[in-house]
């Protein structure tokens, strides 16, 4: 290899663009869902998702047959042109009843999501911004809830309140937003602490102004992962109970419910009838579960291994 | 570390005491007495003596503090639906059952689950790493008894290595255990995969590894330890995890466990029923968490007992 004196000639300084950013500056949101978009599994379980909701909304309607509608002819058959998931055994098409399920199961996900969201963004930014004793006394509350066993709960409020949707989510947001509340309060407890807060406070920052400027942009996305990962968990949860008979009430039919009357046909042989609900069950769960993760990364680029 | 574990145990006693009060009073918030069922009005008189007999016709604070009596003597009265039976015995006989399902699958969950993820974190970004994650993945999304049904369709009844359902021998374990386990083992694989990676990142790995320790003594003496120590905190949630997900698959494999007890209770509406199974197992499940707590302080000298939460 041969060096050439020219190499060692020092490279000429312009100091005038040195300030200059060449790269294009990204938002918050821009960078996230530029790693979002790199991963493909996280992606797939995005476009999974909307096709389980587009198809939970017109679903029910491109079959031709009616969820309800039982019909002793054509029990327990197997999938066909006519019916393309079967028949169970009161004759009701199993394509309707699983996306009209869908429908129950979705709803039941995203309402208990939501009310935990709010109760626990709520809950846990006004303890952690408070602080002090008022922080102590509400994070005490939460750690005896936080003790017991959920499913019992739930199970509880179930029998007392009677099986039906509305109870299902109501015991489900009741244990529901603790989670979400002690993840908000350690967030904001941490960032309040932290040094642009005091500077925007040392200008004259309002409590409000730091709130929305500071504090939510930067749990946005803590909060977005944390709904996004409790859908699959409430939709879970909701099949549980309705395997253990508290579910939504016949005729309306969940995921869960059409699983566990379709368990009785392990040995009879009618398969789609228990296969097809637990398909999508597992299906919208790992959605879910792999968006969650995805997003996880992509909101949080340092926790990513 | 004595004043963090009485402080620990008095938290304990309030979280009991709280869920048996919400239990006690929320089934007396129930319309209707237990004896209305179907539809059949009782004779009066003999309505009279069952509601003195269960102590219903005494005002509700003094029910409360009959039952609290009771509880502390470690009685959780009879069952209404069956006035032969009581909860004790009921208890008596479905426990056995639940707590071998329980260990067994506990202990199947923790041993793969570890197993899984110090192979994933050691072969990191390799194949059997992303095998590895994408059990994890697919373990926490399939419902358990997603699991159970196709173990039956394919163990017992396709292939017919195993006994369908019921209890007995320790072939009738294996399925109802594996069903169990599938979603803890996805949950401990990720953790411990996490934490062993970043573990192996540590000067102290470099250093065993600088003084020609070999690999095997490097992951088992050193990195190990130190990666599985979060499980532990696990512990506790995977326990409850297990025993109240037992409730849907004793029923899959119809396995005479509490869950038959638990699940019968709420289908009759046998109010001392749910609120006796479900005050033993919340008390069994707090104390659980009690004991793992204080153990995590044992097995960790790290954790200091200053703060309320120790958890890390």
């Amino acid at each position: 290899m041969i060096v050439s004196d020219d190499l060692f000639i020092p490279m000429r300084k312009d100091s005038s663009n040195a300030e200059a950013i060449v790269r294009p500056q990204l938002t918050y949101w821009q960078g996230a869902w530029i790693r979002l978009r790199g991963n493909k599994l996280a992606l797939m379980g995005l476009v999974i998702i909307i096709l389980l909701v587009g198809m939970a909304i017109v679903g029910p309607m491109i079959s031709g047959h009616d969820y309800a509608k039982q019909s002793i002819i054509s029990k327990n058959k197997a999938p066909s042109d006519a019916n393309w998931f079967g028949t169970d055994e009161f004759g009701r098409d199993v394509f309707t009843r699983v996306w009209y399920g869908a429908r129950i199961s979705l709803f039941v996900g995203l309402m208990a999501a939501l009310i935990d969201f709010f109760i626990g963004v709520l809950y846990g930014g006004i303890a952690g911004y408070l602080g002090g004793r008022v922080d102590n006394m509400m994070m005490r509350f939460v750690d005896i809830l936080y003790g017991l066993p959920y499913l019992l709960v739930v199970i509880l409020l179930m029998v007392v309140m009677g099986p039906g949707l509305m109870t299902i989510i109501v015991a489900l947001s009741a244990t529901g937003w603790i989670g979400m509340a002690r993840t908000i309060r350690g967030q904001v407890l941490q960032m309040k602490n932290s040094e642009y807060v005091l500077a925007a406070k040392t200008m004259g920052a309002k409590p409000f102004y730091i709130i929305r400027k500071h504090l939510l942009p930067n749990t946005i996305g803590i909060i977005i992962v944390y709904v996004t990962l409790s859908v699959p968990s409430a939709i879970f949860s909701e099949a549980f109970l309705s395997f253990l008979g508290l579910g939504v009430q016949a005729p309306q039919a969940s995921w869960g419910v059409m699983a566990n009357d379709g368990l009785s046909t392990l040995l009879s042989g009618h398969w789609w009838r228990l296969f097809f609900p637990a398909f999508f069950i597992s299906l919208t769960m790992l959605a879910f579960n792999v968006l969650g993760d995805g997003l996880r990364d992509a909101f949080d680029p340092k926790s990513r291994r | 570390m004595l004043s963090f574990v009485i402080r620990r145990f008095i938290s304990m006693i309030v979280t009991l005491w709280l869920i048996i009060t919400l239990t006690f009073f929320l089934m007396h918030a129930v319309p209707g007495s237990p004896f209305e069922k179907d539809g059949k009005g009782l004779n009066e008189a003999v309505a009279a003596n069952l509601n003195a007999y269960y102590n219903l016709d005494k005002p509700l604070i003094v029910q409360y503090g009959l039952y609290l009596k009771q509880l502390v003597q470690f009685d959780l009265g009879p069952s209404i639906a069956n006035s032969s039976d009581t909860v004790n015995k009921m208890i008596a006989r479905g426990f056995p059952v639940s707590f071998q399902l329980g260990i067994v699958s506990v202990l199947f969950a923790i041993v793969t689950g570890i197993a899984l993820g110090v192979v994933a974190a050691l072969r990191h970004n390799r194949l059997i790493d992303y095998i590895a994650m994408i059990i994890a993945v697919v373990g926490i999304s399939i419902p358990s008894f997603v699991v159970a049904s196709l173990l039956i369709k394919y163990l017992a009844v396709e292939w017919k290595l195993l006994p369908t359902a019921t209890w007995g021998t320790w072939q009738h374990v294996i399925m109802p255990a594996l069903a169990l386990a599938f979603g803890p083992i996805a949950i401990i694989a990720r953790l411990t995969r996490t934490n062993m990676l970043e573990v192996l990142t540590q000067e102290y790995i470099e250093t065993a590894r600088a003084k020609g320790l070999s690999p095997a003594t490097i992951v088992i003496k050193h990195a190990l330890r130190n990666a599985v120590l979060p499980v532990v905190t696990l512990l506790g949630a995977l326990i409850a995890n297990v025993l109240t997900g037992s409730f849907v698959i004793e029923k899959i494999f119809a396995i005479p466990g509490m869950g038959k007890y638990f699940v019968a209770g709420i289908n009759n509406r046998d109010y001392s029923v749910i609120m006796g199974t479900t005050v033993f197992y919340s008390a069994l499940l707090i104390f659980m968490m009690f004991v793992v707590d204080v153990l995590y302080g044992i097995i960790d000298p790290r954790i200091k007992f200053h703060g309320k939460e120790s958890k890390g």
